[in-house]
Formats: C-alpha cells, structure tokens, sequence
C-alpha cells in the first residue's frame, strides 16, 4: 500500500515562545523550527509499515513555505520515499490544509493517511479528522497501536477513560499519540542519499483549492502571570500553609 | 438562531464537562439546545432536561451511537446542527474526536478549546502550550466550538424542565466499528473534574512508587496524574497524562511531585488555584509556576505528608 505522510514545520517544543510586546502574534525571531512531534511519529510509523512489507511507498508532504523544505528532507533522511510541498506564504488554517491534503490524496490514492494528532504550534487538534471527513473516509485518532490486516485497520485509541479499539476500513486516515512508537534519528548517509529522492513543489492554485483563513487573529497576549511563591522549609509549614494561608486543605 | 450543545456522556451518566460548555454557550447567546447523541441513554436525558436554560433537549438514542464513532456522530451534529448559529462540544477525547468532522462537512473553520467568550464571534484560545492566548475572530456562518471545561464555571444542574424532542436519525456511514475498551477503573474523582490532584513525574522512578501518591489522594480526595515524562517512562498509562496533548487540569489544589515542570506539563495545569510542587532540585522550573514549593527528596517528604494530613 501506499502511506500519505503529511508533516508540519513548528517550533522546536524546547522553546518556550513569548507573545510579542505589540501582541501581533507569537515572536518566533531566530527560533529553532522542527517537524511537530506528533507528525514525527506519524513519519516513523509509515516507516515501520513499509520496513514490515505492508507498505511499498511513504511519501511525505508539507504545506507552507519554502522553508518547510526543510522538514521534508528530514522526512526523507527518515526513510519517506519521496516529498510534496504545497508552497503557499499564507497560513493555511486546518480546513485548507484537510483541502490540500485532499487534492494530493485524489492525485495519489494512498490507502493510509497517517498525521500528527496536533500541531504543538496552533493546538488545533483538526486537520486529520477533517481530511477524513472530507473524504467521507474512517478515521482513528490518537492512535497509540495500529494493525492492518484484510483491508482493514484496527487503531487503538488513546481515549480520557483509557484505550478503545476501532476497526476501520481502508482508505483511512490515522492520528497518532505519543505512545505510538519511539522515532528514530536520521543517519548522517540517510541525510546525504535523502538529497537524491524526489521532490516534487506544488501549489493551491495547481491544486484549485482556494485555502483562505476563516479565522482572523485580533491579537496574541501573553497569559495572566501566577504570583510569585514562596519555598517552605518543611511539610510542616506546607500543611499549615495549605490550611490557613491559602485554605484548600482543612 | 439558536446555539447546539453536544452532551458529553457515557450513555449512563452526563459528563461534568457538558455543565461547562453550557455556560460557554450562555456567554454567547440566550437560545441553547442540547443534543444528547447514545444509545439507551435515558439517565443521561432526564439529567439533561433538568438543566436549567435549555429550550429543548434533542435527543438521537440509537445503535448506531452507542459507541461514539466519530464518523456517525459527525454526520448526525452535522446535520442537526446546519440550521444553527453555533455548535459547541467539550473538548474530551470524545469532543475533539467529531467536531472537526462536523465543521469540515459545513465546510466552516472549528474553534478549538476556547477558554473565554468576548462576543458571539470573538473568543479567546490558548495556542503554544498555552504560552499565548489568541483572540480569535470568526467569519463563517456557523461557529463550530470545542470548550475547554477548565475556562468556564459548571453552570446550574437542576431546576429547569426543558422538553424531550426525539430524532430519528440513524446516520450510520458503516466504514467503522468499535472492537473494544479498556477503561481504567478507579474509585478516584476523575482528574478534570477533581478538586485535587497529586501528579508524579519521573522523579518517581517506578510506576510502583505512585503508591505513595495514593495514600495522600486518599486523605484528599484528590486524583492521581502524571507527567508526560513518567508515562514515557513506562511508569502509569497515558490516560493520566496531565499536560498540553494529555488532560488540561485547574482544580483547587494541585501537587505536583518528582515534576520538573517542562512546558508540556505547565500547560495542562498551570491554571489551578493553588500549586505545591515537591522537588528535590531547588532549579526545576517546576517552581516558577508553585505557590508552595518544597525542597526535599520525594520518599522522605510523601510519607511524611501522609501521616501528617
């Protein structure tokens, strides 16, 4: 089968980002960018099917600038067999991107679309179930286990009360969570042949998909300051702090 | 127009998170429907109907939604929810599972895990682990919202007397089956709705050493939560991840204990009352965000606590 891979550029999720003093938007100024983390399993995931014989072809894709080239190799260097980038300078809300995706996945016919259950930039948490739906396909989100057998795939799902399993049929598309699997690292050959897969550019134009947000950002604050705190020299003190100070235990 | 609330539910209980996404709603605009989608959920209505500020409770109790499959319940909220200003879901598991799929068939933008209202299309959300807040503006026609339970008071659950509208229904797109659940099973508050919680990082070394945590939950009544760190670590089960892509967390009290305290697990509780953080390393960032930090080794202090609370 052939795996569909979309990626996304983020910050590093080391960094703590600041909103910017004017509160036009998050200050990203010579921060260190990487592939999100979830969409890290996700290539990894891809990965390990084909090295396991169920998929033949893992090909990644990214939407954004030409910047997000970047990831795609490392993508590459990860095993993906080949990349796409939509290059577009706007920023492109999860509906455009599931659109985009859509587009690719029409021209491709991947059996499998596994992506990242969230983006550590936005915290959407949107553009996989959205795909699916805009396909009319399955999906299984925070995946923390998958198994493809008989055109299907069961996907164990991470839910708040604990795991429930799905099983879905293919075409489908799969979010994944952190217990998915450990991705591994790209190895420095890996980087030099990942130089020589093919790379194909694309654009929302070529795709006739019209991306344009619906959502305008007025402002990007910073969140309300805790308090400064005090250090307790002993469970003592903490107890009585807890009772008579700030009264949550009685 | 009115607004569409989605109930959160195991078909035998209203889910609290339902109680905040109703205030949420009441923020936005007078006229709210519920819609309880499940299967055999009775209890789950009559609770629904005694929720005052409800027009009418609408209610799909079919097979087809006993298990909460996403592409089912999209296609249903999708279709009840087209003539509606606004469609609001709690951001659970459950929540952020079909929603995006509702706003992508309205071919609309979703909203995700608003923490306040400032106008019927103006919201307020966290976005980089809750390192900035976005004031957010949408310009479709219809808003599809998920709310995050920690940003929004419970509003009143007794005292109305809203109507039952019964649908029929029955979207079922039959490219998905449920196969099976493994829900833990605790006697323990749960830990979105607790009013304490003692979380254990990887400063716990084992999984075995969260009993420790567990004899002061239980003077406490508190639930028990954990760092991303200690999940990876093989330590407890992921369903007790507090932080940005486990479970976001405000109760009154919340102790935080062997955490060093990495942007990941600030944003999922960094908005409780009161924060007590119990590491052994005097730099962890950990105490940056505590009311009451102490410095000491974990397997003196936790014993210590016990006896003494």
């Amino acid at each position: 089968m052939k795996v569909l891979v979309p990626i996304k550029r983020v910050i590093d999720f080391n960094v703590k980002v600041r909103a910017k003093s004017d509160e036009t938007g998050p200050d990203l100024t010579n921060v260190k960018m990487a592939i999100n983390p979830f969409c890290e399993i996700a290539v990894e995931e891809a990965i390990r099917l084909k090295e396991a014989g169920t998929a033949q072809e893992v090909i990644a894709i990214s939407i954004g600038t030409n910047a997000c080239k970047e990831q795609l190799r490392t993508a590459l260097a990860l095993g993906a067999d080949r990349a796409i980038l939509v290059e577009t300078e706007i920023e492109v809300e999860p509906l455009g991107v599931a659109k985009l995706l859509k587009a690719v996945v029409e021209r491709e016919q991947p059996e499998l679309i596994i992506l990242g259950k969230q983006a550590i930039d936005d915290d959407s948490n949107q553009t996989g179930q959205m795909l699916a739906s805009l396909l009319s396909y399955p999906q299984g989100t925070f995946a923390s286990k998958i198994k493809i057998e008989k055109g299907k795939i069961n996907v164990t799902r991470e839910v708040d009360g604990g795991l429930q399993t799905v099983s879905l049929d293919l075409p489908a598309v799969v979010t994944t969570d952190l217990r998915l699997n450990e991705p591994r690292y790209a190895s420095l050959p890996n980087i030099m042949k990942a130089k020589k897969k093919p790379f194909d550019t694309l654009t929302p134009e070529e795709l006739n998909v019209d991306a344009s947000p619906r959502i305008e950002i007025l402002k990007v604050s910073p969140p309300p300051e805790r308090p400064t705190g005090i250090i307790v020299n002993s469970v003592d003190e903490l107890i009585e702090k807890l009772k008579n100070e700030a009264k949550v235990i009685s | 127009m009115s607004i569409l609330v989605i109930a959160e539910h195991d078909n035998d209980e209203l889910k609290g998170a339902t109680l905040n996404t109703i205030t949420a709603a009441k923020e936005i605009g007078p006229d709210i429907e519920l819609l309880v989608v499940g299967f055999s959920c009775d209890a789950v209505v009559e609770k629904a109907c005694l929720i005052p500020g409800i027009s009418k409770v609408l209610v799909a109790d079919k097979e087809t939604y006993k298990n909460f499959l996403a592409e089912n319940i999209g296609s249903l909220v999708a279709e009840i929810g087209s003539d509606h200003s606004h469609i609001l879901a709690s951001a659970t598991s459950n929540g952020k599972n079909f929603m995006p799929r509702v706003a992508a068939l309205l071919d609309v933008a979703q909203i995700s895990e608003i923490i306040s209202v400032l106008s019927e299309d103006t919201f307020e959300r966290p976005i980089y682990a809750g390192n900035c807040i976005a004031t957010v503006k949408s310009s479709d026609s219809i808003k599809v919202i998920t709310v995050r339970a920690t940003g929004f008071d419970d509003c009143e659950s007794e005292g109305g007397s809203a109507p039952r509208e019964n649908l029929d229904q029955d979207t079922n797109l039959g490219i998905s089956a449920f196969v099976s659940e493994e829900l833990a099973k605790s006697d323990r508050p749960e830990l979105t709705s607790a009013d304490v919680v003692i979380s254990g990082g990887r400063g716990m070394q084992s999984g075995e050493n969260f009993r420790l945590l567990e004899g002061i939950a239980d003077k406490l009544g508190a639930a028990i939560g954990a760092s991303r760190a200690a999940v990876d670590s093989g330590f407890v089960p992921n369903d007790m991840q507090v932080g940005q892509t486990g479970k976001i967390v405000a109760p009154n009290l919340y102790i935080a204990v062997g955490i060093s305290g990495a942007i990941q697990h600030l944003a999922g509780m960094k908005d409780s009352k009161v924060i007590v953080a119990i590491n052994k390393d005097a730099d962890a960032p950990i105490f940056q965000v505590a009311d009451y930090g102490l410095v000491a080794d974990l397997f003196d202090a936790l014993p210590e606590l016990e006896s003494k609370l």
